[in-house]
C-alpha cells in the first residue's frame, strides 16, 4: 500500500464525462456484440445500441447544459477535458448529426442491400467476395465504428490540452478510414479513397503532434491552459514566442486537414466520393463540426493570448486560407459532373465560409462562435440530407442488355489498368436481372427530369441546395449572415465581400442542379461517352475520364429512385424541417449558440 | 401606433393560405376547381385590400401606418415590421391588382395541364404573399429576406412554365443576376446594423434613419453603403448597363409572369431606392445622382432604340420598360416633390400599362399557330381581331404618355420636376418620348395593319375571359388619366417626407403642378 501521503487519488467529476462515455462504451459493447450475438439479430441489435447510445449522450448533454452553463466549465481529468459551455454545445451538435447520419446508414433500402460491401477484407472483384455476396453477408462492424468515431468527435472540441487533442484526432479518423473503405459498389475507388485519405490524415497528424512539440518546447507544457499563461504572464521560452506562433500554425494545419480548407482539402473530393454515401454524409457534417470546434477552442484560448505582432501574422495566415478555401470550393465546384464531387466542393467552400466567422477570434464578442455553431448545424443538417437523397437515386440494369452483374467494378478494374481483372470478374459473375437496381446515380446527368419522377424527393434537395446558397428562410442564410456578420464586426468586410461573391458562383452549381431536376426533361436512352462519364469514373477520380466506360454507358440510361425503409425518409423529413425552422424561426438556437460562446481555458 | 386590425399581415397570409389551397387541392379529385380557388383568393385579396384602404388614413399619406411590429429574432436586430405610406399602399394595390388578372390570363394556359398548372398558379400565389410584404416591410433585414426570397418562386415561374429552350438560360440568368447584386447588398445590410443604433430592434428603418440623422456615417462608409444597396436595386430595376436579363427573362417567360416580373417585382427596385437609398444615406445620394441620372437618361434613350430594333414582342416590351424605368429613376434622383411623387405615381402606371401591353401579347401569340412572337409573321390584324388591336392600341398609347392616359400624367410631373433640376437631362430625357411613339406606332402597324397573312385569316377575337383580363386595366388607365388625384395624394405627402429625409428644398423654379393638375382634373 501507498502512503496516503504520496498518493492522492484524483477525483474525477464522472457525470461530466457521461455523454462521451456512453458513446465510447456503446461502441465497445458493440464489438462483443459482433462476437456473440448471433447473425440473424446482429444488425437489429447493433441499430438499437448505437441509436441508444447517441440518444442517451443527447439526453445527458442536455441535462449537463444548465449545470455547465452555471459553473462556466468544468475541467475533468486533470484538464485532459474541458466541459465548458461551447465544448458541450459542439458535442450536442456532433450527437444530433451523427444520430441523423446513423439512420442514413441503416437504411437497406427497398433492394435490401446497405451501402457497405459484404465483407470489407475481400479482395474486390474475388469469388470471395462473390460468395460474401450472395450469402447476403452483411458488415454489422460498421455501427461499433460509427460509434468510435463519434466519441472521438466528442472529446475532440472539448479537450483542455494538446496531446488529448491528437489521441482524440486519431480515435475519430482511424474508424473513419476503414469506414471510407467500406462501399459496397465501386470496391476499387472506396478502397483507394480510404487509402488517400489515411496517408494524408498521416501527413497531417504528424504536422499536428509536430506543432504540440514546438509549443511545448516554448511552453514546457501541452496544456492549452498553461500555454495561455505562459503567453499572458511571460514564463515561455525567453524570445522565443514565434516558436509558439509556428507550433500554433502547424496544429492549425493539421485541424484545417479534417475540415478540409483550401491548400490542405485536396483529399475531400476523392474521398467524398468514393467513401459510402452515407459515410460521406456524417463525415462531412460530422467531422467538421468536431474539427471546427477544435480549431476554435486552440485560437480562442491559445491564439488569443498571444503578443499583437504575432496575432496579426495568425489572423492573415486565416485571411489567405479563408480566401483560397472559398476560391477553391466554388471555382472548381463549378465544373464538376459527379454529385458527391460536387458536394464535396461546396463542403470545401463551406469550410471557407466557416473561416470567415473565425477571423474575429482577437475580439471577445462572442459573435464568431455564435456564427460557427450556428452554421454547423445549418451545414450539417443540409449536408446530411443531401447525401441521404444521393443514396436513393440509382441506376437501374437495362432490360435488354446483357450486362456482367460487376461491369462498374469492372470498369473500375479496367481503369485501374488490370485490365485482366475485369474480364475475370465477369466470367464469375452471373446476369443481373433486369431492371436490377444498382449503385447510386451520381452522374450529374442522371438527375435530369428526377423533379416531375419524384417532387418530394427532388423538393427536399432542392431545398438542402438553396440552403446551402444560402437563399433567404432557409438555415443557410441565417448562418451566412452571421458568419459575415461577425467578419464585418471585426473590419474584415473586404472578406465577406469575397464571401459573397464566391457565394454567387456556388449558386450557379446549386441551381445548375435544381435546373436539371425540375427543367430537364429525362434523357433519352441512348448512352453518350459524355453521358456515361461519372459511374465509370477512374480511380484517380478525373470524372471525365474516357477510357474504360463504355460498359457503364448502357447502365446509365435508367435512373431509379429506391423506396427507403424508412430511416432515411426520416433523416430527410428531419433534415427539412430542421432546414426550414432555422430559417424562418432561427432565435431560440441564436440564444444557446450565445450562451455558448464561454470558454474555459 | 398598432391597428386593432392587423391589415397587412391578413393581406400577406391570405395568398399563402390561397397557395395553400391551390396545391391541396390539386392533389385531389376535385382538382377541376383549382383556377375558380385560384381567382377567388385573389378577389378577396383584393377585398381586403380595399378594406384595409378604408382604413388608411389618405389625408395624412406621407406618414407610415396599419403599422406591425413584432420582435423576429431579436438576436439579430430583426423585427417583423409592416406599415405602409402612400407609395407603398400604392404598389400594394398594383400587385393585387395584377395577380387576378394574371391567374384568369393564364386560364388556357400550359394546355390544360392541370398539375402543372396547379403548380403556376400556386407559385403566383405565393410570390403575391412576397409582393405585398416586401413592400410593406419596415425593417430593412425583413425587406432583404423577402427581396431575396421571392426570386425562388420567379425562377420556378420563367424556368419551369416558359416556352421554348432557351427559358432555363433565362431563368438562370434572371437569378444569378438578381442574386450578385442581392449578395453584395448583404454585405452592405450587415455593415448598416454595425453602423446603427443596434439592439434587439437595430434593423427598424426608422430606427436606422433617425439614428443616421443625429449620428451621420463617415462620407466614404455611407458612399460604399449606398453602393452596395444602389446596385442590387439597379439590376433590380434594371438600369442601364446591369439590364441584360430583362428582355431574355420576359421573351422567354409566359406572359403572365412577365406582368408579374416587369410590372411588380422591378419596381421593389425602384421602390427601394426610393425608401431606403434616400433616407438612409441623404448625402451619398446626392453624391451619386448626376451619375445615376446619367444612367437613367441612357436607359430611357438605349431602352427606347432597343425596342425599336427588336423582332420579338416580347423583347421589344422589356426593352421600353427598360426605358420606362430609366424615366422612375430620373424621377427619383432629380430630387424635386414633383418629380419624386411623379416617379412614385409613374411606377404604379408602367404596371398597369405594361402589364395589359405584356397580356394582350400574350393572347396575340396564343393565336398564331405556331405561338410566333415575331413580329413579322403578324399583320393586318386589326380587321380580323378589333377588339385585341383596340385594347392594344390603348395600352400601346399609355406605353407613349398620350394625354388623357394616366401615364402622361406621371411622366410630365417627372419631366417637369427634373427640367427644374437639371435642363439637360430633362431635355435629353424628352426624346425618349418621341421614341416611345416609334416603338409603339411602328409596332402596331406591323402587327395590325396592312394585309394579314393566311394562317391569321379566320383567328378569333379576344373572348370573354380576355375581355375581362384587360379591361380592368384599361379602365384603370382612363380612370386616372383624367382624375389622378386619388392616386395623387397618396404619393404627394410621401414625396414631401422623402424630400424632408435628404434635406433638399425644391429650386425655386419647380411649378406647383401638383395642385395645378388637382383643379385641372
Amino acid at each position: 500500500m501507498t502512503p496516503a501521503a504520496a498518493f492522492v487519488a484524483p477525483t474525477i467529476e464522472w457525470a461530466y464525462l457521461v455523454p462521451v462515455i456512453v458513446v465510447l462504451v456503446a461502441g465497445v459493447v458493440g464489438v462483443l456484440v459482433e462476437a456473440f450475438v448471433p447473425d440473424r439479430a446482429r444488425r437489429a441489435v447493433q441499430l438499437v445500441l448505437a441509436l441508444g447510445a447517441l440518444a442517451g449522450a443527447l439526453t445527458s448533454i442536455v441535462l449537463l447544459w444548465p449545470d455547465v452553463l452555471e459553473r462556466n466549465g468544468v475541467r475533468v481529468l486533470g484538464g485532459a477535458l474541458v466541459v465548458d459551455p461551447f465544448g458541450l454545445a459542439v458535442q450536442g451538435i456532433v450527437v444530433v448529426l451523427a444520430l441523423l447520419a446513423t439512420l442514413v446508414v441503416a437504411d437497406r433500402t427497398s433492394t435490401k442491400q446497405d451501402a457497405f460491401a459484404p465483407t470489407g477484407a475481400a479482395v474486390p472483384g474475388s469469388a470471395y467476395e462473390d460468395l460474401a455476396r450472395r450469402r447476403g453477408l452483411e458488415q454489422t462492424e460498421v455501427y461499433p465504428l460509427v460509434l468510435f468515431a463519434v466519441g472521438g468527435m466528442m472529446i475532440f472540441p472539448a479537450t483542455g490540452d494538446l496531446l488529448t487533442m491528437f489521441v482524440a484526432l486519431e480515435v475519430l479518423s482511424l474508424p473513419l478510414y476503414v469506414l471510407t473503405a467500406l462501399a459496397r459498389r465501386r470496391r476499387l475507388l472506396s478502397q483507394e479513397a480510404s487509402f488517400k485519405y489515411f496517408l494524408l490524415g498521416a501527413f497531417a497528424s504528424a504536422i499536428f503532434i509536430f506543432g504540440v512539440a514546438l509549443v511545448y518546447g516554448f511552453a514546457g507544457s501541452v496544456q492549452l491552459a498553461e500555454v495561455r499563461g505562459a503567453l499572458l504572464g511571460g514564463t515561455g521560452l525567453d524570445g522565443m514566442t514565434s516558436l509558439v506562433l509556428l507550433g500554433l500554425v502547424m496544429v492549425l494545419t493539421g485541424l484545417l486537414f479534417k475540415v478540409g480548407a483550401a491548400p490542405f482539402h485536396s483529399w475531400t473530393p476523392d474521398v467524398y466520393q468514393g467513401a459510402p454515401t452515407p459515410i460521406t454524409g456524417f463525415m462531412a457534417a460530422c467531422t467538421k463540426a468536431a474539427a471546427f470546434g477544435a480549431l476554435l477552442r486552440v485560437l480562442y484560448v491559445v491564439g488569443q493570448a498571444l503578443p499583437p505582432d504575432l496575432q496579426e501574422k495568425l489572423v492573415v495566415a486565416l485571411w489567405v486560407v479563408a480566401i483560397l478555401t472559398m476560391v477553391v470550393g466554388t471555382v472548381i465546384g463549378v465544373v464538376q459532373t459527379d454529385m458527391k464531387r460536387l458536394l464535396a466542393y461546396s463542403s470545401i467552400a463551406h469550410a471557407g465560409f466557416l473561416i470567415v466567422a473565425l477571423v474575429g477570434f482577437g475580439e471577445l464578442s462572442g459573435f464568431g462562435v455564435r456564427a460557427l455553431l450556428f452554421y454547423l448545424l445549418a451545414y450539417g443538417l443540409a449536408t446530411i440530407g443531401a447525401f441521404a437523397v444521393v443514396t436513393l437515386v440509382r441506376e437501374r440494369a437495362p432490360q435488354p442488355v446483357v450486362v456482367p452483374a460487376e461491369a462498374d467494378l469492372a470498369t473500375v478494374g479496367a481503369g485501374a489498368g488490370a485490365g485482366t481483372s475485369g474480364t475475370a470478374a465477369s466470367a464469375g459473375s452471373d446476369v443481373p436481372d433486369a431492371g436490377a437496381v444498382l449503385g447510386e446515380a451520381t452522374h450529374l446527368s442522371e438527375w435530369a427530369g428526377l423533379g416531375r419522377r419524384s417532387p418530394w424527393l427532388a423538393g427536399a434537395f432542392a431545398l438542402f441546395l438553396l440552403s446551402m446558397a444560402g437563399i433567404p428562410l432557409t438555415a443557410g442564410f441565417i448562418a451566412k449572415f452571421t458568419a459575415f456578420q461577425s467578419a464585418v464586426a471585426v473590419g474584415a468586410w473586404p472578406l465577406a465581400l469575397i464571401g459573397v461573391l464566391a457565394s454567387a458562383v456556388a449558386v450557379f452549381f446549386y441551381v445548375r442542379i435544381i435546373v436539371l431536376m425540375f427543367f430537364t426533361p429525362t434523357p433519352t436512352p441512348t448512352p453518350t461517352p459524355q453521358a456515361a462519364g461519372g459511374p465509370g469514373t477512374a480511380p484517380d477520380g478525373a470524372s471525365s475520364t474516357g477510357g474504360g466506360t463504355s460498359p457503364v454507358a448502357a447502365l446509365t440510361s435508367r435512373v431509379t429512385v429506391v423506396r427507403s425503409e424508412g430511416f432515411t425518409t426520416v433523416a430527410i423529413a428531419i433534415c427539412v424541417i430542421g432546414v426550414i425552422l432555422l430559417g424562418v424561426l432561427p432565435s431560440s438556437v441564436l440564444d444557446l449558440a450565445f450562451e455558448a460562446a464561454k470558454f474555459r481555458p | 401606433m398598432t391597428t386593432e386590425i392587423p391589415w397587412l399581415t391578413l393581406l400577406i397570409a391570405l395568398p399563402l393560405v390561397g397557395a395553400a389551397a391551390v396545391w391541396g387541392l390539386g392533389a385531389t379529385s376535385a382538382r377541376k376547381h383549382l383556377r375558380t380557388v385560384a381567382v377567388v383568393f385573389g378577389l378577396a385579396e383584393l377585398v381586403l385590400l380595399g378594406l384595409a384602404i378604408s382604413a388608411f388614413d389618405t389625408s395624412d399619406a406621407g406618414t407610415v401606418q396599419l403599422t406591425e411590429t413584432h420582435a423576429w429574432i431579436p438576436q439579430l436586430g430583426v423585427s417583423y415590421a409592416v406599415g405602409a405610406d402612400g407609395v407603398a399602399l400604392l404598389l400594394v394595390g398594383l400587385s393585387v391588382l395584377l395577380v387576378p388578372l394574371v391567374i384568369l390570363a393564364a386560364w388556357r394556359e400550359q394546355d390544360g395541364d392541370l398539375a402543372k398548372l396547379r403548380h403556376y398558379l400556386g407559385l403566383v400565389l405565393l410570390l403575391e404573399a412576397f409582393m405585398v410584404a416586401v413592400f410593406v416591410a419596415r425593417d430593412v433585414f425583413f425587406f432583404y429576406v423577402l427581396f431575396e426570397a421571392m426570386l425562388i418562386p420567379v425562377y420556378f415561374m420563367i424556368g419551369g412554365f416558359g416556352g421554348g429552350a432557351q427559358r432555363r438560360y433565362a431563368a438562370v440568368k434572371f437569378l444569378l443576376f438578381s442574386l450578385a447584386g442581392g449578395l453584395v447588398m448583404l454585405v452592405a445590410v450587415i455593415a448598416l446594423y454595425l453602423n446603427g443604433p443596434g439592439g434587439e430592434q437595430g434593423f427598424l428603418t426608422q430606427n436606422l434613419v433617425d439614428h443616421f440623422a443625429a449620428n451621420p456615417l463617415p462620407v466614404s462608409v455611407e458612399r460604399l453603403l449606398f453602393l452596395g444597396f444602389f446596385l442590387a436595386f439597379a439590376i433590380k430595376a434594371p438600369l442601364f448597363p446591369v439590364h441584360t436579363w430583362l428582355p431574355d427573362a420576359a421573351e422567354h417567360a409566359p406572359a403572365g409572369t412577365s406582368t408579374l416580373l416587369v410590372g411588380v417585382l422591378d419596381k421593389v427596385g425602384t421602390f427601394g431606392m426610393l425608401t431606403l437609398c434616400l433616407p438612409l444615406f441623404p448625402h451619398a445620394s446626392q453624391w451619386a445622382a448626376p451619375v445615376v441620372v446619367v444612367l437613367a437618361v441612357v436607359s430611357i434613350l438605349y431602352g427606347a432604340l432597343m425596342a425599336i430594333g427588336q423582332s420579338d414582342i416580347m423583347r421589344l416590351i422589356a426593352y421600353t420598360s427598360v426605358s420606362h424605368f430609366g424615366f422612375i429613376v430620373l424621377g427619383i434622383f432629380s430630387f424635386t416633390s414633383l418629380s419624386v411623387s411623379g416617379a412614385s405615381f409613374y411606377m404604379f402606371n408602367h404596371g398597369i400599362s405594361t402589364g395589359a401591353l405584356f397580356l394582350l401579347a400574350g393572347f396575340l401569340v396564343a393565336r398564331h399557330p405556331t405561338r410566333s412572337r415575331r413580329l413579322a409573321d403578324y399583320g393586318g390584324l386589326q380587321r380580323v381581331t378589333p377588339v385585341l388591336a383596340g385594347t392594344f392600341l390603348v395600352a400601346g398609347l399609355s406605353a407613349l404618355s398620350l394625354p388623357g392616359l394616366s401615364t402622361f400624367v406621371s411622366e410630365i410631373m417627372v419631366l417637369v420636376g427634373t427640367f427644374s433640376r437639371s435642363h439637360p437631362a430633362a431635355l435629353v430625357a424628352v426624346l425618349g418620348v418621341v421614341l416611345a411613339a416609334l416603338y409603339v406606332l411602328l409596332t402596331y402597324q406591323k402587327v395590325f395593319t396592312g394585309k394579314a397573312p393566311h394562317d391569321l385569316v379566320g383567328t378569333p377575337d379576344l373572348g370573354a375571359r380576355e375581355k375581362w383580363v384587360v379591361a380592368p386595366l384599361i379602365v384603370a388607365l382612363l380612370a386616372l388619366g383624367f382624375y389622378p388625384a386619388p392616386a395623387l395624394d397618396l404619393v404627394r405627402e410621401p414625396a414631401q417626407a422623402t424630400m424632408t429625409a435628404v434635406g433638399l428644398e425644391d429650386p425655386a423654379t419647380t411649378p406647383d403642378l401638383l395642385s395645378v393638375e388637382g383643379s385641372d382634373s
